[in-house]
């Protein structure tokens, strides 16, 4: 059978969501990869829309088969492709450790870090001015507080999230606290044990793979603000539509108490 | 010890995992959480979920939160009907789907639209509207891309998926709108489900939720736990 791939390059900010070069995706690198910009709205273009109605990433297509949201796919993979037991356990309680700390982060790591990767490194470039400080300060604390969670409950003294060894919960984590270094901001800095658990996760993970598929995300701050002012030229439709979208991301972030 | 499930049938992921435990026949003792009185916050409860969030599960020293992998765990571990989360590859992932897009739309916006009566905190008029039309459009996200044309989400019969929808989703009693107003379809999706269910259990797990008098006076937002509770919703559901 005939198979496509289509993996790309993060989650719109509606989404909570890390964004523009964001975490979703990094999972996975098999097969054919179809890239699509963020920065450069190709996830608003026809061609995309017809893959993932709500313009999304990432997205998969087996076939006739099209999923999104990075959690189903990446239990998919797992599933179809019977990788490593220890990926997606199959014993019962630690699977369910994996399946915790999924559920948690779409509400905790997941935005929170995308928030400081947004503030930081997008909000100047669309809101022509720099993030109120106040805002930043407060987003930094929030994410602490996450993980400090993170550690005490999710991780503990173990040296991965379901025990002895990496799973799809280290690699969904470590993509999004990543996110961050984009716009200079280290969220583990201070932290010896997560900062020694990443490094456990990025060995594991392979550290070359690991380096591979951040190499965009490191360079956002700069590649973004490129993007953005050649799409003001030639496409001000699409940096219209990416603005819009930006600011009412923007404008909850902005309403915290 | 047996299965216990803390619980505050108050809170929709709390009422899916209930209606799932007994619609499975899933013996399992209810251990009350009155979240309005900030129990959560107690030391018993943390050494259950020092996350302090309900639904939670101690199942033996097994102890887990999040009601997305609860669920999972309840049917993996109880065997129950396939439908519930389908071994089939592509239709499991269909369950998944929802289930991961549903944290941050559909369960987020219609939290943000009970702020007010959460809290006992004015919410903004025009904060108030946005989260309304939110809600409407992650509403028409899942009837248009999620539902389809199918009777379940998953296909011809429930799912998990369907029960988490159904308990966001559920008509208000005395004030509010129904988030369902002039979706016939919808409508039709939910009478559907909340047969499959078995509207008796459906009925029994929405008792408190629906009983609106008794739920205002439970709430003293002077409280200082009430203020707890609603400053971190407040951080959560902006």
């Amino acid at each position: 059978m005939q198979r496509e791939r289509v993996t790309a390059g993060g989650r719109e900010p509606q989404e909570g969501g890390s964004g523009w070069a964001g975490s979703g995706s990094w999972g996975f690198q098999r097969a054919a990869d179809s890239w699509v910009s963020l920065c450069a709205g190709e996830q608003h273009s026809e061609e995309f829309r017809k893959v993932n109605p709500l313009g999304k990433v990432p997205v998969i297509k087996d076939g006739e088969f099209t999923l999104c949201e990075s959690l189903a796919i990446l239990k998919y993979l797992a599933c179809k492709y019977k990788t490593p037991d220890h990926w997606y356990p199959a014993e019962l309680q630690r699977h369910a450790r994996v399946d915790e700390y999924l559920a948690w982060q779409h509400t905790a790591l997941r935005p929170l870090a995308g928030k400081i990767f947004m503030m930081k490194g997008l909000f100047p470039a669309m809101m022509g001015a720099p993030c109120p400080e106040d805002k930043m300060t407060e987003a930094q604390d929030e994410l602490a507080q996450a993980l400090k969670s993170f550690q005490e409950k999710f991780l503990q003294e173990r040296p991965y999230i379901a025990g002895s060894e990496i799973s799809l919960a280290d690699l969904v984590a470590i993509v999004d606290l990543t996110q961050p270094l984009g716009v200079g901001y280290d969220p583990l800095e201070g932290l010896s044990a997560l900062t020694a658990w990443r490094d456990r996760v990025k060995t594991a993970v392979d550290r070359d793979l690991f380096d591979k598929t951040h190499e965009g995300v490191l360079t956002a701050q700069v590649s973004s603000l490129d993007t953005l002012k050649s799409l003001s030229q030639s496409q001000p439709e699409t940096l219209a539509a990416l603005k819009t979208n930006f600011m009412k991301y923007s404008s909850k972030m902005a309403k915290s108490s | 010890m047996g299965l216990e499930l803390y619980l505050d049938l108050h809170s929709q992921p709390c009422r899916a995992v209930y209606i799932f435990a007994k619609k499975n026949n899933i013996v399992f003792e209810f251990k009350q959480v009155n979240l309005f009185t900030g129990q959560q916050y107690s030391e018993d409860f943390g050494k259950v979920n020092p996350l302090r969030l309900v639904p939670a599960l101690k199942d033996g020293d097994f102890t887990m939160g999040e009601s997305v992998a609860i669920l999972k765990y309840l049917a993996c571990k109880y065997k129950t009907p396939d439908p519930w989360y389908p071994a089939d590859l592509q239709r499991r992932a269909r369950v998944d789907e929802y289930l991961a897009w549903q944290h941050m739309t559909i369960r987020y916006q219609g939290c943000r639209g009970l702020l007010p009566v959460l809290t006992g905190q004015i919410v903004p008029k025009d904060r108030m509207d946005e989260a309304v039309q939110d809600l409407q459009t992650a509403i028409q996200i899942f009837e248009d891309t999620f539902l389809q044309d199918r009777p379940y989400t998953a296909g011809q019969e429930v799912s998990l998926a369907d029960l988490f929808a159904l308990v966001d989703l559920v008509q208000p009693v005395g004030t509010g709108l129904d988030p369902l107003e002039g979706r016939p379809k919808l409508m039709e999706w939910r009478e559907r489900v909340t047969r499959a269910v078995g509207k008796g259990l459906f009925h029994e797990a929405h008792e408190k939720l629906m009983k609106e008098k008794e739920l205002f006076k439970l709430i003293d937002p002077k409280s200082p736990r009430m203020q707890q509770l609603a400053k971190n919703l407040q951080k959560v559901y902006k």
